[in-house]
């Protein structure tokens, strides 16, 4: 694994650190999502029905990206959006209890896991695939004008980097030259359908030079990789140079959702051994940045924080029906 | 760590595999059209390019045969109308996000790959006004394609090729180009997928001319609306719910499989159908309402309340006369709809008799989704859906006034 030589080892830790927290809370989400929507598999039975989409495997990306955001910079994400969420500091208890449906939520429980919203955070997300880049645009436009060094990012799949909203956000981000990085999460598929049979060009990165903004392609699911991409972008974002794109060749390592047999996949034999979070964990160990011990407290500490996420999420009250047709508007409007 | 389930091409298993003996010439009636079958076999050949007519028009005697023992689910008969079409006319082909391999999101393709080749089931990238402006030109050249739009919510983003594209070619070139394209589409809610995912919205579709617009409810009446909207020469979106395919994967809906002829035939596009007949009160309801109106109406039926339910089977065209026919009978009205309530089909429906004979309305009322986004917890969706509870209390309230 590449490793980026200016990370000290605490900065390193904590890279590992924001992996196990994800992985942890997928895991946790999927063990929920599952529990009681047996026998047989009804996508609409259990106290987290609906689609799925979870991130194990992309803990690289966030993590790296996260590393550099501010609570006051702004993130548009995905369908898939737990662990960018986690990483740019969205509150555990407060997004589960969103996944949850509750009235304790992000969204008191009308959004669900596609769509979070934390003003706090400045972090959204959309179940429309490429259409959280252009948000990110009027963000960055927002805190150009208001002076300052925040910036937005808009994460996307590689499939969304065929959709228009892609190719108008980044010819507008270039002309205005907006504080964006766009990061493309390159898994290798949009559903079942491989990038191969989706994408004209090997790396999205290269779309960059087609609007004049500089494009790099990560390789190796390399959480150090991301680190150094995503800083130089940010970092150029914030000293008003304009938007970069970044493209990460990271893994999805479970189902496109909860439930998706994966028969079409080719590549499932050589998934394990291309898990991100063992690599990095023994690469530390290895380079004696961390002991065992160190990385046992970690999880302890991970494994508590999402369950009492899990407790608070569970133990909360479900929304009232006779609320239902609140918050259409913010005056009450009612057509 | 994932799971094991099978959420791709599951079917239920009372499922026949798709029939291979009716592999012959779709049933297009006696001498009526300009096809014989042995055109229709060699394909382009008899398609006339300069204008996009293609053999086979809706022109076609429309022969409904007895559904007969065999039962499909609405997925499989949807798949088996496509692969009938696709034998007996090259120019028919598919196209759309994870069609190929993975057979369709809600199996609406399942298998199609394996018979036809990647050549004429294409996966596209996620790329929808690309691939659905493709679908209008390649139908302008006279090729029958039939694009799936994977939900219906995604239509924002293609909008522009649906509604002013292959809409309106017909039109504004004075007749002159036809575009006989499928556009076929997931539509519906109930299993908490969220405000994105999990839209009605046919009336939208029905409000911008030149697109006709159906909506079946069960597997014998998709298979013969999907040959109808195949053979049209005119563009079709055809609307399926998720909750009525039969999946294997969501609730099940004793109504999504059901008995479907092996042969090819049409159900007419336009008209409506009595699913069940009463005296005191109509609904008129189409899509997967027509399951939980007859459910309401078994359940009704020993407390000496008639229900008749009117299963539309479309918007575009609008069966207006069945509508006034029935309401003539009962002189009570519901309109079930999934679909927002203001702006949309069941205030058409009402029109519809307003219009005509106002006289018979003793009631009119409305069960349909209130404007307001599709809820994600499940107690909020299912409160404003038109679930069977909202119905029933509306049909006692129909017949109590
Ligand atoms: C406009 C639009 N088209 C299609 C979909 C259905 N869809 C949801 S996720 C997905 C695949 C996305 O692939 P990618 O962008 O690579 O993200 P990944 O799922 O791999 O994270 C598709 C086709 C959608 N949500 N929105
Ligand atoms: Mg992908």
């Amino acid at each position: 694994m590449t490793l980026y030589p200016e990370l000290t080892d605490e900065k390193r830790r904590k890279l590992l650190n924001s992996m196990v927290l994800i992985r942890t809370y997928e895991e946790a989400i999927l063990r929920e999502y599952h529990a009681d929507k047996s026998p047989g598999f009804d996508i609409g039975a259990g106290l987290i029905p609906g689609e799925m989409h979870l991130s194990a495997g992309q803990e690289p990306v966030a993590a790296g990206l996260g590393a550099h955001l501010t609570k006051d910079d702004a993130m548009t994400a995905t369908h898939r959006p737990h662990h960018v969420a986690i990483a740019k500091g969205v509150r555990l208890r407060e997004m589960t209890a969103e996944i949850f449906g509750r009235e304790t939520g992000l969204g008191r429980g009308r959004g669900g896991h596609m769509h979070l919203f934390d003003p706090e955070t400045h972090f959204s997300c959309s179940g429309i695939v490429a259409e959280g880049l252009p948000p990110a645009l009027g963000q960055a436009l927002a805190f150009q004008r208001r002076g300052g060094d925040r910036v937005a990012v808009a994460v996307a799949g590689e499939g969304a980097a065929n959709a228009g909203a892609f190719h108008e956000a980044l010819n507008l981000a270039a002309l205005w030259k907006l504080p964006v990085v766009f990061v493309i999460e390159d898994n290798d598929w949009g559903i079942s359908v491989p990038r191969a049979r989706s994408t004209a060009v090997t790396s999205n990165a290269d779309r960059g030079a087609a609007y004049g903004i500089p494009g790099v392609r990560v390789e190796e699911n390399s959480v150090e990789g991301v680190y150094e991409a995503c800083g130089e972008a940010v970092a150029r974002a914030r000293a008003g140079d304009g938007p970069s794109l970044v493209e990460v060749h990271t893994l999805r390592l479970w189902g496109h959702f909860e439930g998706d047999a994966q028969g079409y996949r080719t590549d499932l034999e050589g998934v394990p051994g291309r898990d991100p979070l063992p690599t990095y964990k023994q690469t530390l160990i290895d380079r004696g940045a961390m002991t065992e011990k160190d990385y046992d407290v970690m999880t302890a500490s991970a494994l508590e924080q999402v369950e009492d996420a899990i407790d608070f999420a569970k133990s909360s009250p479900t929304p009232d029906p006779a609320h239902a047709l609140d918050y259409v508007f913010s005056e009450g409007v009612r057509s | 760590m994932s799971t094991d389930l099978d959420r791709t091409g599951q079917e239920p298993a009372d499922n026949a595999p798709a029939s291979a003996a009716s592999t012959g010439a779709p049933v297009t009636g006696a001498g009526v059209n300009t096809a014989t079958d042995a055109d229709m076999n060699t394909g382009s050949d008899a398609i006339d390019t300069g204008t996009g007519r293609a053999p086979h028009g809706n022109t076609a005697a429309v022969i409904e045969p007895e559904p007969g023992k065999r039962k499909l689910s609405t997925a499989k008969s949807i798949q088996e109308a496509i692969a009938q079409e696709m034998r007996a006319d090259d120019s028919v082909f598919v196209m759309g996000e994870d069609v190929g391999p993975y057979g369709g999101i809600f199996s609406s393709t399942t298998g199609l790959i394996d018979e036809f080749g990647a050549d004429r089931i294409l996966d596209t990238p996620i790329s929808e006004s690309a691939f659905i402006g493709a679908g209008i030109g390649a139908a302008v050249e006279g090729m029958r394609p039939i694009v799936e739009l994977m939900f219906v919510d995604f239509f924002g983003v293609c909008m522009d090729q649906i509604y002013n594209h292959m809409a309106k070619i017909h039109f504004e070139s004075g007749g002159n180009v036809q575009v006989p394209m499928v556009l076929m589409t997931a539509v519906g809610g109930g299993y908490s997928d969220g405000a994105q995912h999990s839209q009605a919205l046919w009336g939208t579709f029905a409000h911008l001319p030149g697109m006709k617009v159906v909506v079946p409810s069960n597997p014998y009446d998709a298979k013969g609306l999907m040959t109808a909207a195949i053979r049209s020469n005119d563009p079709v979106v055809f609307m399926f719910h998720k909750g009525i395919m039969g999946l294997g994967w969501m609730k099940k809906n004793k109504r999504s499989i059901g008995a479907v002829p092996e042969e090819s035939y049409e159900v007419p596009i336009g008209k409506a159908r009595i699913a069940r007949e009463g005296t005191d009160v109509t609904v008129v309801t189409l899509s997967l309402s027509v399951h939980h109106a007859l459910d309401v109406a078994e359940k009704l039926e020993p407390e000496g309340i008639s229900v008749e339910v009117l299963d539309l089977r479309s918007l575009v065209p609008l069966d207006r006369d069945a509508i006034v026919a029935s309401v003539s009978k009962t002189g009570r009205l519901i309109v079930v709809d999934e679909d927002y309530q203001s702006f949309g089909l069941s205030g058409e429906v009402i029109a519809s008799v307003a219009e005509r004979q106002p006289e018979l309305l003793s009631h009119v009322s409305r069960v349909c989704m209130p404007d307001v986004p599709v809820p994600y917890a499940s107690q909020l969706e299912h409160s404003v859906l038109p679930t069977a509870t909202r119905i029933e209390s509306a049909v006692r309230g129909a017949v109590t006034k």
